[in-house]
């Protein structure tokens, strides 16, 4: 009996000791660092390059000796994770917003980042995450989306002896009429064509929806905010008009009736139906973003070039919308968090400085993945030597044609919260379906949207 | 006695174990959602209280919540009910004697052992495949779809489990009462009423209690056959919770609230539930 308890005694003592040492463990991490007491954990949103992260903290660690932990966090559970994250003894001291609403939500723990290098050196100080009392979020990549075409299939159809329009290349569709008289002449030419539609299918699966509800709806939100010159660095509007609502409604239309998939069955497709469907050569067009390419050239038996891929703005009739490109800008930005130690903050900056000016951080930063991120950097520090992937070539080919000004994207950044997409996107398929009218759609979003606002406030 | 004595001596070197774990994942974070839900927070050791507002919103922010609460006990009602019947059928099947029972009971077990998620997206694109095919409609299209979509996943998922239960009780019930009754001339469906059924009550309570609990939290299911479509139409509590949570800024409070609410809920339903099989049960 004696030794029984003898036996047990040591287990328990053995149990607490452990404990106590894996306590110690987790709060002397990290400490080894030769910033002087701080230390740098940065919570990457982008789970596609978080492989090449791993590269770059190697990197940085030989040079400067200094360690960076970088976390991932899995696709669709950012905030997720830096909430629990935020929670621990040892939080992230880079994590990133989306726009003025994050910050909304984490204003708390936003460092003023006015006088940091990576602010300073910012090619167009407008595109921060600011205030009047200071700058929250730099933006550290610039994307653009808008609807990309397989100029091989486009070229089949302009060499057609009957087709409609007297125009002879793709790049000269530069009005809505245009564009919708192509579209609807290809769908009558489909066979010739060699295509099942002319757009890849409108994926309207809930989660799957976000290229209707969150960048087409930007769109017209643009042009209504800028014609009522609306005030969007105080976040989310209290009510819009959706006054450019029946405009959306045109391309979203020609989007559902020129397309490969019946619109009673958008329900359950999604972005990777979608863009396999282009990459396979079964459509000529499809609305996405630059960061679809290595989606499109990592499709099994994909059949488009990287010389055949373009993009067209999304013309849908608005006044006016010929000066304008596609839209270009960001919903990645860098916060530093202010809950962390100074020197920790101070450690954190000169790692971003370090990526964004350096030689071999420039380097990680521009080159293709799998090798490097592939961003377009908004740095002043990026002035030669433009990215490698053919979609932010065109991205960048838009934004250097001084003919036309870019679309915004912070219309959507102001959009009042996921739910509020979510409902938009489920009333937009809901009207795909045929089980809604148009004017039901514009009405539920405009009186959800005063709700969404008042609610998050 | 001396049995007493040892039990009191060495009480506590058996029972801190287990007291500190359950203090440190059960007892700890339910104190700490519970004070929550009284709070606007960001992150948990940030909070500020502010009473009962967070309980306010979630009922009159919008109808959500009402809705998914009703769905969630509607879902309830009939999966718990099939779910049971069903089981216990094939219970009374497997305990014949016939060639394989032991296959089928595996097979039909089978489906447990694979988690929600899986089960869900497996069943979406079944659902889907059959949609479409003769209705050129999905998952989507109808709540109707959704709810029955839901139904059928979950009596597949735990019609298996509930049947090994009911075959473990049926097995325990002693031949010499059903011979008695084969004497007495009963007939099948006197023998089902009068004995074999009142003879389970006991595994009847616990079945029920699983699928009434399991039903009422389901989460996974819901998440990954219809995630809400068609507009959140298909939202049960827990999903609803979950989207609150995350979905909408500003809002952890609040989702802390439902959460508390939902507790109360699933807590009541199944003490309820308890009471009213347990008085059913008798010493065989």
């Amino acid at each position: 009996m004696n030794k029984a308890t003898r036996i047990v005694g040591v287990s328990l003592a053995a149990m607490a000791l452990l404990t106590a040492t894996a306590c110690s463990n987790t709060s002397g991490g990290g400490s080894g660092s030769s910033s002087g007491g701080g230390y740098v954990y940065f919570l990457n949103f982008k789970p596609e390059v978080a492989d090449v992260y791993s590269k770059i903290v190697a990197e940085y660690k030989a040079e400067t000796g200094v360690d960076v932990k970088v976390v991932t966090a899995a696709s669709g559970t950012y905030q997720q994770t830096l909430t629990s994250e935020m929670a621990k003894s040892q939080p992230p001291t880079i994590f990133e917003i989306n726009g003025p609403v994050g910050y909304a939500q984490w204003s708390s723990y936003c460092a003023d980042m006015t006088n940091s290098w990576l602010y300073q050196h910012l090619d167009d100080k407008s595109l921060a995450v600011s205030t009047s009392s200071g700058v929250w979020g730099v933006p550290y990549v610039e994307e653009g989306y808008g609807i990309i075409y397989n100029d091989a299939i486009m070229k089949k159809y302009f060499a057609l002896p009957d087709k409609a329009v007297s125009i002879t290349s793709t790049d000269q569709i530069t009005s809505w009429p245009l564009l919708q008289q192509v579209v609807q002449d290809m769908t009558k030419h489909k066979a010739q064509l060699g295509i099942q539609g002319v757009f890849a299918d409108t994926s309207l699966k809930p989660g799957e929806d976000w290229r209707w509800q969150t960048h087409l709806a930007n769109v017209p939100l643009f042009y209504e905010f800028s014609q009522d010159k609306v005030d969007l660095t105080k976040g989310t509007p209290s009510s819009i008009k959706f006054t450019y609502g029946d405009n959306m409604k045109n391309l979203f239309d020609l989007y559902l009736q020129n397309s490969t998939t019946p619109p009673t069955q958008l329900g359950s497709k999604t972005v990777d139906d979608s863009m396999a469907e282009f990459a396979l050569g079964q459509a000529a067009m499809v609305q996405n973003g630059d960061w679809a390419w290595s989606q499109i050239a990592g499709t099994k038996g994909n059949v488009v070039q990287a010389s055949d891929v373009h993009m067209l703005p999304l013309y849908m009739g608005i006044p006016g919308e010929d000066k304008y490109g596609i839209p270009i800008g960001t919903e990645n930005y860098f916060a530093i968090n202010s809950q962390a130690s100074q020197a920790s903050q101070t450690a954190s900056l000169a790692f971003l400085q370090w990526l964004f000016s350096s030689q071999k951080g420039m380097q990680f930063v521009s080159s293709a993945a799998p090798n490097g991120l592939g961003f377009i950097a908004p740095f002043d520090t990026f002035k030669n030597g433009g990215p490698s992937d053919p979609l932010a070539q065109e991205v960048e080919k838009w934004m250097n044609d001084k003919s036309v000004q870019s679309v915004s994207w912070t219309p959507f950044q102001v959009m009042p919260s996921q739910d509020w997409k979510n409902d938009f996107g489920a009333d937009l398929l809901q009207y795909a379906q045929g089980q809604m009218p148009w004017p039901t759609v514009e009405s539920s979003m405009v009186s959800d949207w005063s709700t969404q606002a008042a609610a998050a406030k | 006695m001396l049995v007493s004595k040892y039990i009191k001596k060495w009480f506590p070197v058996f029972a801190l174990p287990t007291l500190a774990a359950f203090c440190l994942a059960f007892a700890i974070p339910f104190v700490m959602g519970l004070y929550l839900s009284f709070t606007k927070f960001r992150t948990v050791n940030d909070a500020t209280w502010v009473g009962v507002s967070n309980y306010v919103t979630a009922f009159t922010e919008n109808n959500d919540f009402l809705h998914a609460f009703w769905f969630t006990i509607r879902f309830t009602f009939i999966s718990a009910i099939t779910v049971n019947i069903l089981a216990f059928a094939l219970a009374m099947l497997l305990t014949k004697a016939i060639k394989g029972t032991n296959v089928f009971r595996a097979v039909f077990f089978l489906p447990n052992l694979i988690g929600g998620i899986v089960l869900g997206y497996i069943w979406q694109l079944l659902i889907n495949g059959v949609l479409g095919k003769f209705f050129q409609k999905d998952l989507t299209y109808s709540s109707a779809y959704g709810f029955w979509g839901l139904v059928i996943v979950v009596n597949w998922q735990m019609i298996g489990y509930m049947m090994i239960i009911y075959i473990a009780g049926i097995q325990g019930i002693s031949t010499d009462v059903l011979e008695a009754a084969d004497i007495d001339a009963a007939g099948f469906w006197a023998k089902l009423f009068q004995v074999t059924i009142p003879m389970l009550a006991s595994s009847i309570t616990i079945c029920t209690f699983l699928t009434v609990t399991n039903c009422l939290k389901m989460f996974d299911q819901n998440l990954a056959l219809t995630d809400g479509a068609p507009r959140n139409m298909t939202e049960g509590l827990a999903l609803n919770i979950y989207r609150t949570f995350y979905n909408i800024p500003n809002h952890q409070g609040v989702g802390q609230a439902k959460a508390v609410v939902f507790f109360i809920v699933v807590a009541l339903i199944a003490f309820l539930q308890l009471r009213a099989t347990r008085s059913k049960e008798r010493d065989a």
